[in-house]
């Protein structure tokens, strides 16, 4: 059996998270401060793509990244690099598609943080940067821990947006998704039973790590007293 | 060694015009909620911006909108108490503190010698969830000091505790002030607090700050209404000038006042602790009728009609020891004084 596409899924979801998880932060830090009708009109842009099909996230991304238009021939021409077709279109694809899930969950906890605190460290002379990594992220964990995990996820699953800008080329861009549809469709169900589990046991294996994750912390508190 | 405010701020339909200055003592910031004293403070130490005017403290100009000076809060050197202490709430005490220290060679030794002098020794290594009030207090004290500052800014230190614990943290926060050598700015609405601990008091009314005056002139003598108000008088009516006596329409009276009346005066007050039974041969002597006694813990508090005021006139409001309250014959209809000295002639702001 060719591990590849469990391998490009995971590289695949990896970058993505990473990218949506910075993303997301300082996009739901500077619009949480922004006043309330420029936050509205924002905050419709950035969530779209949670709503939209996946298939009209793909299409337009293919509208804007395809070698044939301005952004895509721009990079080709200056780079030399296609940026559809290859392992990493997946990206785009799942920032655009986790990105509103990332935001929207780390919005809500930032609006929930007490800014006199931040006020504090300012008055006592403390770096913005220093608060912001030191006392509204530690504080504001757990709203945007549980938007990384489910920016996670939603990269893992990532289908109809990848399967436009990526394709389908075993070992270069298959993933365990697109890996499915393609077997079932050419009717190896065998084959896609094998991913099939495959994916199940990747999927339990990162609830399970979340759970733990989760109880040490609820048992780390609790042993701090309080 | 010294503040200077003069700022001018706009929010919403408020309109916050503030000036005043203040050498090394505690300054009280004096008014009713709502009157601007947060924001007042929120503008010094530059977490809120004026729309216009300057800020001096130290020689150091924080805020000049002229000029086009507004300096981050970091670079202010103001120590802001707030009112729930804001100690980062993941780490621990000793950490709170050690982290404002700017002097990492020294960082050490002065948390420990903080932890000390505040009596957080066994708090240290706790996080602010699970200390007391008054330790979460001295923890905020140390770390405001911890980061050198230049003032003090105490927002409602002490509005949001029971009274046996208030009063306790009062003596704390009065001690750790004690040995600070710069300026301190006290907001409060709350007069009696602002007696005991602050030398000089600035009243801010709707926005407006009146003329500095000292806590004891105040509390003796006020100018204003407000400033009455504010240092806790109870009885107000409309005055007019008459000689050395004012005459009340409202209460059918005309009292004496022991000194010339300013024609400009219009508004007159009396403390509800200057109303008293009065002796034979007492000035300002009025006949009343006590339409509602309320038994407060250490006193009585006697709502008067004067028999010769106008219908719809508010009740006069006397306050008496209860004994005193309890040893007198008639409780109906009696007879009340007060001394001419002891009536506030107040003008407009």
């Amino acid at each position: 059996m060719d591990w590849y596409p469990l391998y490009n899924s995971i590289r695949i979801a990896a970058v993505s998270t990473a990218v949506v998880f910075f993303l997301g932060l300082l996009a739901a830090y500077f619009i949480a401060k922004l006043p309330r009708p420029v936050k509205g009109v924002l905050d419709v842009v950035l969530t779209l793509p949670l709503v939209l099909p996946p298939t009209v996230t793909g299409w337009l991304l293919l509208m804007l990244l395809g070698p044939r238009r301005p952004l895509g021939a721009w990079v080709q021409s200056a780079f030399g690099l296609r940026l559809v077709m290859v392992w990493w279109s997946a990206v785009f694809a799942a920032v655009v598609v986790a990105f509103p899930l990332m935001y929207r969950t780390a919005r809500g906890a930032f609006e929930s943080f007490d800014e006199t605190l931040a006020e504090a460290g300012q008055t006592l002379g403390l770096s913005n940067s220093w608060i912001f990594w030191r006392v509204r992220m530690p504080c504001c964990r757990q709203g945007i821990l549980a938007g990384t995990v489910l920016a996670f996820a939603r990269t893992l699953g990532e289908y109809g947006a990848t399967s436009m800008i990526a394709g389908y080329t075993p070992g270069r861009t298959a993933t365990i998704s697109t890996t499915v549809y393609q077997l079932w469709r050419t009717g190896d169900d065998a084959g896609a039973l094998r991913w099939v589990l495959v994916n199940i046991a990747l999927s339990a294996v990162f609830l399970l790590a979340l759970n733990l994750l989760e109880a040490r912390r609820r048992t780390g508190r609790k042993g701090g007293g309080g | 060694m010294a503040l200077s405010v003069d700022i001018e701020k706009r929010l919403g339909g408020f309109h916050l015009a503030v000036r005043f200055e203040t050498g090394n003592e505690t300054l009280a910031l004096l008014g009713a909620s709502g009157c601007g004293k947060s924001v007042t403070l929120r503008c010094v130490a530059g977490i809120m911006t004026p729309d216009e005017g300057r800020i001096v403290l130290d020689g150091v100009t924080l805020y000049d909108s002229a000029a086009g000076i507004d300096l981050p809060p970091q670079r202010r050197r103001t120590g802001y108490l707030f009112q729930q202490y804001a100690l980062f709430p993941n780490m621990t005490v000793r950490q709170n503190i050690a982290a404002v220290i700017r002097d990492r060679t020294r960082r050490r030794e002065r948390t420990e010698e903080l932890l000390r002098r505040f009596r957080l020794e066994d708090a240290a290594g706790l996080r602010p969830g699970q200390i007391s009030g008054g330790q979460q207090q001295r923890a905020a004290l140390a770390r405001i000091l911890a980061a050198e500052p230049r003032a003090i800014l105490l927002d409602e230190p002490l509005s949001a505790l029971d009274s046996f614990l208030r009063r306790q943290l009062e003596l704390e926060l009065a001690e750790a002030l004690a040995s600070f050598s710069g300026t301190v700015l006290w907001v409060s609405h709350d007069q009696g607090e602002v007696f005991r601990n602050c030398s000089r008091v600035c009243v801010l009314d709707h926005g407006r700050s009146q003329e500095v005056c000292g806590t004891e002139e105040l509390f003796r003598r006020p100018e204003t209404e407000a400033a009455a108000r504010l240092s806790g008088c109870e009885n107000f009516a409309d005055v007019l000038p008459s000689g050395a006596a004012v005459k009340v329409p409202g209460w059918g009276l005309t009292l004496e006042c022991g000194r010339p009346v300013p024609e400009t005066i219009r508004r007159a007050g009396i403390r509800a602790r200057h109303l008293l039974p009065a002796e034979p041969g007492a000035k300002n002597a009025f006949p009343c009728r006590a339409e509602r006694v309320i038994q407060d813990v250490s006193s009585a508090i006697v709502l008067l009609r004067p028999e010769a005021a106008a219908p719809g006139a508010p009740l006069l409001r006397m306050e008496l020891d209860r004994a005193l309250w309890a040893a007198l014959p008639e409780q109906t209809n009696l007879t009340v004084s007060v001394d001419p000295e002891k009536i506030m002639l107040l003008r407009e702001p």
